[in-house]
């Protein structure tokens, strides 16, 4: 069997988990500067589940982004724990782009890779619309796994994938090429290894050499291709400008409200009969629900 | 989200330290390794740069993992199961995530998986382990067995067991028996040949082990037969996978719980030689003690480093009388008190693993080819060095986070007694530091030496020699002040011993202290000229310290100058 090849979609957000002061700005937007740029946490569980795959059953694991210059962080990263190189998305034209529009660009990108598994995080902190996987699949022509917990194994052209729906868990398989999409349920990502950081310390893009005066080891760079982080852009995927950025996004945000949570009288039920019954007249008589 | 390296400047200052650029070129024989290791540094930069971003990796972990684990693992401690031992959930969690992320084998060479780093870099990881959890600290540092391995065992032994340590299996040293503590002449486990098996079988009971139940294991044992001492004893390395050895119990300790100390039964467990026989007390053990030591060092600074910390940010907090408790001039002297020895601590934890790591370093070039004359000079002078050094270290560091960790407590008032804080149990794991691996009363027995040597003397001398920042002239005389006190200290016991040996035995402790403090005191003073940081003051740690140290040292050489020979018989117990 060939090499199983397995690309990883992983976006860099701004940490929305640590909230500051600063962290909005008066227009209600997100304030990106005042926030420390993240792996998307899910993100993190989906690499986490190729790698254990990789270790399993033999693969490479390649991990796409699209964003600026410096997403290419998350690469790194992701190489630091184990995937053997990334692609960058960037290009002025993918700026704006909604989750329609960002799927169309990672599937044509995906589509120039070649993929037999994309492995994708549930949804990113920052918007949360858990689109994207979905729509990659969906653009892709190929089947979708969400919420899984773990693929559990690859036996011939099938995966099983546990999944965790409402209430329970489910155990599904699948053949492959196939888009799966991971939750914070799943394992949690491992950490960096030691020689895969001595190892891919010096990979950069071309920009983030241009960017600065720090390339210290170019002879290093031609010796060691996978040092040298391909970027693509719009031309290099063979993706149309009219789909990409704001043109291609029929997502717009009207309105963006803070919301400040006030603290309400808490009350306690059991599980009896009695309270939930209690609790069912209560809110029908608020006209909550009914 | 806490990171134990990236939070701890003093640490990092010590990767810059002048003497890393020998210590890294010597390591690295001068970069051979970096077309046949990717991973391998091209030049000095370079290599200093992998191990930041290693020790990076390991302070995360000891952050995020081991620390949080720490409260859990003292709660639920290990435990056997059909005679073997089984990790708290917490250790095994530990152990786990630092074997992923590939840092076992730290100092090993390349070519067994190791990641071939100095002693400095190993030992900033032992000491950021044991900040997170110094129990877990233990399991981590005996790696130190594969070092003495490395060192003395054959490359047939070598070349199956290096591997496994670099892939995370566990070591531990089993020289420890009932009647065999501080005196291990007396180890009675005895190995015997057997011609049909053709390899030694070992029987007999060991003590006091940690991580007994390791995965690789060196054993002191009697070869000899019909001797009672040193010469008849040998090392072994036993392989767990025999299963010829039982834990019949783990020992129920006051601290370092999650490190499992087990009660050994060999039965027929067969193990191999290392090294030649009758050398294992004289040559390897030695050797392999003076890591261990080199270990509680680290594992010393890594709980005063923890114990600190967590008495700031209580006394930062902790209001009372109208005001946070850090503002009274009792709790901030104590803590001024407490940096100034975690930091002394650590200046000579590293000056020692600097030594240290120089002569290991000739020593195994000198494996490869014959040193050229200057290369053995200074193989014998930095080995010298790093001997007299170490049990200095270990007295000191152990003392201090004894002291350290039992201040934090103070600090903390009765919050600090209960166990909703974690100084309670810092100060129970602080108090085994100053016991083994040698009583503080051995270090001084060892660093004694030091002092009748005039060891000590010509480094206090070197480090007189050295330039300073001119603002801190009044310390440095205070520093020369305190050596001709100490000058004339030895020399009044040494002619008051002449006649009576007790005499020095009696006052060596005072000594020892004293010479460690205008030792620990240049080192301070050196810092303080060196470096310039936001987060830690050098130069009130300094001025604390050595004025400290000063008042301690006169205190000493008043008790020695009214303390007649005759004395001794005072506190003689019969």
């Amino acid at each position: 069997m060939k090499q199983l090849k397995i690309v990883v979609l992983a976006k860099q957000v701004p940490d929305t988990r640590n909230v500051g002061k600063d962290a909005m700005k008066e227009d209600g937007t997100v304030n990106r500067a005042a926030l420390p740029a993240i792996f998307n946490p899910e993100d993190l569980n989906a690499l986490e589940q190729a790698l254990s795959l990789k270790e399993r059953y033999g693969a490479t694991v390649t991990v796409l982004t699209m964003g600026p210059s410096r997403a290419a962080d998350v690469i790194r990263e992701a190489m630091y724990r184990g995937a053997d190189g990334g692609v960058l998305l960037t290009d002025r034209k993918f700026a704006g782009s909604d989750t329609l529009a960002t799927s169309y660009a990672l599937s044509c990108a995906i589509r120039k890779m070649g993929a037999d598994i994309i492995v994708a995080g549930r949804q990113a902190i920052d918007g949360d619309t858990a689109q994207v996987g979905p729509q990659v699949a969906e653009k892709l022509g190929l089947p979708q796994v969400t919420y899984t917990e773990e693929i559990e194994s690859l036996e011939g052209d099938k995966l099983t994938i546990r999944r965790h729906i409402e209430g329970g868990i489910e155990r599904v398989t699948t053949t492959f090429p196939v888009v799966i999409t991971v939750g914070s349920s799943a394992p949690v990502c491992r950490p960096r290894n030691a020689k895969c950081v001595m190892r891919y310390k010096y990979a950069r893009t071309t920009s983030e050499i241009q960017a600065s005066d720090e390339d210290y080891y170019p002879a290093l760079r031609e010796a060691r291709n996978y040092l040298n982080i391909p970027e693509w852009g719009v031309a290099d995927v063979d993706a149309e400008d009219a789909s990409l950025g704001l043109s291609g996004s029929p997502t717009k945000v009207k309105q963006i409200e803070n919301i400040v949570f006030q603290a309400k009288e808490a009350k306690k039920l059991t599980s009896s009969d009695e309270d939930i019954n209690g609790l069912i007249k209560e809110l029908i008589t608020a006209h909550a629900i009914g | 989200m806490a990171n134990f390296f990236l939070d701890n400047k003093d640490l990092q200052f010590q990767l810059d330290h002048p003497l890393m650029k020998k210590i890294v070129a010597l390591k690295e024989r001068n970069f051979a390794d970096k077309d046949k290791y990717d991973y391998a540094p091209v030049d000095y930069e370079d290599a200093i740069d992998s191990y930041k971003k290693v020790l990076e990796i390991v302070g995360e972990i000891c952050g995020d993992t081991i620390a949080v684990n720490a409260d859990g693992v003292d709660k639920e401690g290990p435990r056997v199961v059909d005679d073997h031992v089984v990790y708290a959930s917490g250790t095994a969690e530990n152990h786990r995530m630092l074997t992923e992320a590939g840092v076992y084998g730290i100092s090993l060479p390349r070519k067994w998986g190791g990641l071939n780093f100095p002693v400095v870099p190993y030992v900033m990881s032992c000491e950021l382990v044991s900040r997170a959890d110094a129990g877990f600290g233990n399991i981590w540092g005996l790696q130190d067995c594969a070092e003495t391995l490395h060192e003395f065992a054959s490359d047939e032994i070598n070349d199956e067991y290096m591997p496994q340590v670099c892939a995370g299996k566990t070591c531990a040293m089993d020289l420890t028996e009932p009647d065999a503590g501080s005196d291990l002449q007396a180890v009675m486990l005895k190995a015997t040949w057997n011609e049909e098996k053709k390899t030694w079988l070992l029987n007999g009971v060991k003590r006091f082990i940690t991580n007994g139940d390791g995965d690789i294991s060196l054993v002191l044992a009697r070869t000899e037969e019909g001797t009672t001492d040193a010469r008849g004893l040998s090392l072994f390395v036993y392989d767990r996978k025999h299963m010829a050895v039982k834990v019949r119990r783990i020992e129920h300790k006051m601290g370092i719980i999650g490190s499992p100390t087990c009660e050994l039964v060999f039965t027929d467990a067969p193990a191999r030689l290392v090294g030649d026989t009758k050398m294992g007390l004289i040559r390897y053990v030695m050797a392999l003690m003076n890591s261990a030591r080199l270990g509680i060092g680290a594992q010393s600074t890594g709980i005063s480093e923890a114990a600190y910390r967590e008495a700031l940010k209580y006394a930062q907090e902790r209001r009372q009388f109208g005001k946070p408790i850090i503002e009274f001039a009792p709790v901030y002297e104590m803590l001024t008190n407490m940096q100034a020895k975690t930091l002394a601590s650590r200046a000579m934890l590293y000056e020692t693993s600097r030594f240290v790591d120089v002569y290991k370093a000739y020593y195994h070039i000198s494996k490869e080819r014959k040193l050229e004359k200057e290369e053995r000079d200074e193989m014998k002078e930095f080995n010298k060095l790093a001997d007299a050094y170490t049990p200095l270290l270990k007295l000191f560091s152990s003392e201090y986070c004894n002291q350290v960790t039992y201040d934090a407590i103070q600090i903390h008032g009765g919050s600090g007694y209960m166990k909703d804080y974690p100084v309670e149990r810092l100060a129970r794991d602080a108090r085994i530091t100053n016991i083994y691996e040698g009583t503080s009363q051995l270090q001084v027995v060892a660093a004694i030496k030091g002092v009748t040597t005039g060891v000590y003397l010509a480094q206090m001398n070197k480090y007189e020699a050295m330039t300073y920042n001119s603002d801190l002239d009044p310390l440095h005389a205070t520093l020369k002040a305190m050596k001709a006190e100490y000058e004339a200290t030895v020399k009044l016991v040494e002619e008051r011993a002449a006649d009576n040996s007790e005499y020095l035995d009696f006052h060596a402790r005072r000594l020892v202290e004293m010479a460690g403090h205008i030792i620990l005191g240049y080192l301070l003073l050196y810092e303080a000229s060196e470096r310039e940081c936001g987060c830690v003051d050098y130069r009130t740690a300094a001025n604390v310290y050595i004025k400290a140290g000063a008042a301690k040292n006169t205190a000493h050489r008043a008790y020695i100058e009214s303390s007649t020979p005759e004395d001794i018989a005072m506190f003689r117990i019969d």
